[in-house]
């Protein structure tokens, strides 16, 4: 059943980019950056947790996702550790992920070259 | 030849740009996006069962799927997928790491400072930018509204 909903509700998510994408003149740059930072906001507000019980996968797997985890992140290191929480929460939830895009993709574009576009 | 002017010119711009087809590619946007994210329910449960805890799931499931967007962005596959899916393999982790790999293969001839390491940043910079300082943001309201 998990997998169903991951479906429906990261589609309907990957929807409203496509939408933004085609209807305004937005790029796939202002996309990105506009579905992390309305994740930080819609989860400080508490809309987006019950999102993502709902959907699981289907809603932490696209970029709104990735501003969930700094939320959840800072809201998580400001109760344990006071004010330096607030600069520390958000890199500690989502270090893995970034550190391993960093890295993944230095090596991956060290090993592979560009294939011409056909 | 005759002439027209500017704004007739525009309004025949406007009429000769192809008009996006909504539908076509929101269909597309779901049902990609929709199948990246069951894969990465996939993962999910994976880790789970493996016996991580929450945040080691979300953390081990975020690293698999953009080594796997990475790994499918040099094999020049992810851009072919992207053509038809849109946002929806923009919009996934995996088209984070998309946006990461692209640029820095592209660029990789100016050097691997200017060219890779630099050009990597290209879209996840902003991305990096915005995410990290709204939750410094918010951190901070969270922090003076419990205090």
């Amino acid at each position: 059943m998990d997998y169903i909903r991951a479906f429906i509700v990261g589609g309907l998510i990957c929807v409203i980019g496509q939408l933004l994408m085609d209807g305004t003149k937005l790029t796939p740059a202002h996309v990105l950056v506009a579905f992390v930072t309305s994740g930080v906001i819609l989860t400080a507000i508490g809309v987006y947790e019950p999102i993502v019980n709902i959907g699981g996968a289907g809603a932490t797997v696209p970029l709104p996702g990735f501003g969930y985890s700094l939320a959840k992140g800072v809201f998580k290191a400001v109760n344990e550790d006071g004010l330096i929480g607030v600069f520390t929460g958000g890199m500690q939830a989502t270090a893995g992920g970034v550190s391993a895009a960093i890295f993944f993709g230095y090596i991956m574009s060290l090993i592979f070259n560009p294939k011409s576009k056909s | 030849m005759n002439k027209i002017n500017p704004k007739e010119y525009n309004e025949y711009v406007q009429k000769k740009i192809p008009k996006p087809t909504f539908l076509k590619n929101s269909l597309w946007a779901f049902f990609i996006g929709g199948i990246i994210c069951t894969f990465g329910q996939f993962i999910i449960n994976f880790y789970k069962n493996m016996g991580l805890d929450k945040d080691g799931v979300s953390a081990a499931t975020a690293i698999t799927l953009v080594f796997l967007g990475a790994f499918f962005t040099g094999l020049g596959w992810y851009d072919k997928l992207g053509k038809r899916a849109g946002a929806g393999s923009i919009v996934p982790i995996t088209g984070f790491a998309n946006s990461i790999v692209s640029p820095a293969m592209e660029f990789k001839r100016e050097g691997f400072i200017f060219g890779v390491a630099a050009r990597m940043f290209t879209v996840a910079g902003p991305v990096l930018v915005y995410g990290y300082g709204s939750s410094v943001i918010v951190g901070l309201i969270y922090y003076l509204v419990k205090k």
